[in-house]
């Protein structure tokens, strides 16, 4: 077994974070340097019973005083400045080419990706694509950790987080939980398996389910009864989600919300919560009916209706 | 009732021909479990926290001793997380916090500001019962089964998964908070109130600096600390909604309300440390400290600033890239005051007449592992390098070179 010292740079972002995790290294080198010589030499120079110069220093006190509060000063804002902009492009998602869905729960990731795959502690990805992952957790607070692509995002109960990378390295990198979650957090470890994207679709066809990902979610729709008031034409008043995502949606006593993931969510969860303008909130709460793996399909599925234009306006 | 010695204000080489001081005017146990003298509670807590400390160390000897191999041979991963939790909650409640504050707090407050003993020496022993009232109750938490949180107690897994004595756990550290916030109080009345005549602010040692800085945070910091885990309790028992989000909680307001005490806290583990290496430095250099004012207000600075950065802890944990910009920033201020101790320190030394005694050891082997453990605080506040480096070893290095490092080598310094 091989114990490197630094993870595999195979991510657009690994080196960026490295070239300043070396400056910094060098940085404190130079800094233990500049406290540490002058200190061990007043030591040895100035120990008792040695003869030396101890008269009082005639120079002021305040402009040495002054000067190093100011120069680390610049110093960490400089650094401040570089890192906060390297974190402000690792944080902001960009257009993805693809997107997956990772539950995290005690003590195991299970992964959905568009086509319907799925996967267990496990992760197939294509080189150089921009993957997104959507993260959901079934339980406690769990943290996706990529050491090879230097990302780390916490998975949290009650919220969808967000993870992108794009991948320059084909191999296989470890995949970690990085935030303690109980008994087992320590076997909740996994792989990420980057390949060429020609074997990746291979690899994806060859484990092709019957359903992708926004059938799992319209097969839902059905089968739980969401159909019966949002689709077609009902005897219950219900809003249409044909066209719904990604716009602001008007609440009954006032305000507006995006219709994005999280909306979606809390309607499935809490649907009292936050009622379209025009609407009785009559919607039962699917609370305790439903996992995160099947809130994400839902999802995917009212998503893939944002394209369409409503079929009837009323 | 037992008797009540007065405190006289001798110095401790004394203390074994000295005619009658707080050592020898009585000797009975009841004399010293009733006793109000500052220096009899010092050691009290310095005999308490010491078992503590032992348990700990023990907890880290056993997990080290697991991790030679990845399996789970000595003990099995539910025991090995229930070791981690022992170690984290006994060092840092009831070692940490209590070691130079109360210890030596107690002790040399009244000496170095000319007082008889502390504002309210009844209210001190008070601290003293809740302190071991709190410590008890964890370590029966402890024996009959443990907790498995972790120190940080993380919901919703401490408020619903977790089977564990997770209620008894936090109890214990509340009730001993309340020592804490009383001991505190007792110091900040005392500097305030009780200066011998002439002594002024400026004329302060700058270890009194460093306590009273520290004592602000604990009265300021502690509540938030006891409300969190109450609420924390409340949940678990009767399911009141607040962090777990199956209740409609969130689980990220409890790790805002934790590291908004927590974070202080570890100055209120440091910032003494600070101060005895301020008192040993220029004293076994014979040299006044260099910028006197500039130490003693820089223990402030910290502990001021130390309030606002405790998002630094949770840049990945689903909080705005803007507020992870704001503790970032926040931060890398804290450094400077750190840095401006460091520089003065050295430049104390410069032009100084000094000799090499266990204490100036201590203190000289403070400073190295200060300086290293503050210099890796600078990768973890670089927001980029603290999204890889977050969560893992690389964090309790850092901190750990700051506590083990930098307060326990001044705990013995000034013990010494």
């Amino acid at each position: 077994m091989k114990f490197p010292l630094f993870p595999a740079q195979a991510s657009t972002v690994a080196q960026q974070v490295d070239y300043l995790y070396f400056f910094l290294t060098g940085l404190t080198v130079f800094l233990m340097a500049l406290i540490f010589l002058p200190m061990i030499y007043f030591l040895f120079k100035y120990r008792r019973g040695k003869a030396a110069d101890r008269s009082p220093l005639k120079i002021s006190t305040m402009k040495i005083e002054v000067a190093w509060t100011v120069i680390p000063l610049f110093l960490v804002m400089g650094i401040f400045g570089w890192s906060a902009s390297l974190y402000y492009h690792m944080e902001r998602v960009p257009a993805p080419d693809l997107e997956m869905n990772v539950v995290g729960k005690q003590w195991m990731w299970k992964i959905q990706h568009a086509e319907g795959n799925r996967e267990i502690n496990e992760l197939h990805v294509p080189l150089g694509k921009t993957v997104k992952l959507t993260l959901a957790s079934q339980d406690v607070i769990h943290s996706f950790f990529l050491p090879a692509f230097r990302v780390k995002q916490d998975v949290v109960p009650g919220r969808y987080t967000t993870e992108w990378f794009k991948a320059t390295r084909t191999g296989i990198f470890p995949l970690f939980c990085a935030e303690y979650c109980g008994t087992d957090h320590s076997r909740m470890i996994g792989r990420v398996v980057v390949m060429e994207p020609a074997d990746y679709q291979r690899w994806l066809a060859a484990g092709q389910p019957a359903d992708t990902l926004v059938q799992s979610g319209e097969k839902l729709f059905r089968e739980l009864g969401c159909s019966g008031c949002h689709m077609g034409s009902s005897q219950i008043r219900s809003p249409r989600l044909e066209g719904l995502f990604g716009k602001p949606v008007p609440l009954e006593g006032g305000g507006v919300i995006l219709a994005d993931e999280k909306y979606i969510r809390d309607s499935i969860l809490l649907p009292q919560s936050q009622v379209a303008a025009g609407y009785a909130p009559v919607m039962p709460t699917f609370q305790g009916h439903i996992s995160e793996e099947e809130l994400l399909q839902l999802i995917a599925y009212i998503k893939s209706l944002g394209a369409k234009p409503p079929e009837e306006s009323k | 009732m037992s008797p009540i010695e007065v405190a006289e204000p001798r110095p401790l080489e004394v203390s074994e021909e000295a005619p009658e001081n707080y050592l020898n005017v009585s000797h009975t146990v009841g004399s010293w479990l009733l006793t109000t003298d500052h220096k009899r509670i010092g050691i009290l807590y310095l005999l308490s926290i010491m078992l503590f400390f032992t348990i700990a160390a023990v907890a880290a000897a056993l997990m080290r001793l697991e991790l030679i191999t990845p399996q789970g041979d000595l003990v099995l991963s539910e025991t090995y997380n229930k070791l981690f939790t022992i170690h984290g909650v006994l060092m840092v409640w009831f070692f940490l916090i209590p070691s130079i504050p109360a210890v030596l707090g107690n002790f040399v407050i009244p000496m170095m500001i000319g007082a008889r003993d502390v504002a309210f020496p009844k209210l001190n022993l008070l601290s003293w019962y809740l302190f071991m009232l709190g410590g008890l109750l964890a370590l029966h938490a402890i024996f009959i089964g443990g907790v498995d949180t972790g120190w940080t107690f993380y919901t919703p897994y401490s408020s619903a998964y977790s089977n564990t004595h997770v209620v008894e756990m936090a109890a214990g550290v509340f009730i001993a908070g309340f020592g804490s916030i009383l001991t505190g109080l007792n110091f900040i009345i005392t500097v305030h109130k009780m200066r011998a005549p002439g002594l002024t602010w400026f004329r302060l040692p700058l270890f009194i600096w460093s306590l009273y800085a520290t004592s602000l945070i604990l009265v300021l910091a502690t509540p938030v600390l006891a409300i969190t885990l109450g609420l924390m309790s409340l949940e678990r028992i009767w399911r009141i909604g607040i962090f777990d989000p199956a209740l409609g909680g969130d689980p990220v307001l409890f790790q805002h309300l934790f590291w908004f005490y927590s974070h202080p806290a570890v100055y209120i583990m440091i910032l003494p440390g600070m101060g005895v290496v301020s008192e040993v430095i220029p004293c076994f250099s014979r040299k006044r400290i260099f910028g006197y004012r500039f130490v003693a207000f820089a223990s402030v600075a910290i502990a001021l600033i130390g309030f606002l950065v405790w998002g630094h802890h949770m840049f990945v944990s689903s909080q705005s890239i803007y507020a992870g910009m704001v503790f970032s920033i926040l931060s890398f201020l804290v450094a400077i005051p750190s840095a401006i101790k460091v520089f003065n320190w050295t430049a104390t030394l410069h032009r100084g007449s000094i000799s090499f005694e266990t204490p100036m050891l201590y203190a000289l082997g403070f400073i190295g592992l200060f300086t290293l453990g503050g210099l890796t605080g600078l990768f973890l506040a670089a927001l980029a390098v603290d999204v890889h480096v977050t969560d893992t070893y690389f964090v309790i290095a850092h901190f750990h070179y700051i506590m083990v490092g930098g307060m326990v080598t001044a705990f013995m310094g000034g013990l010494h």
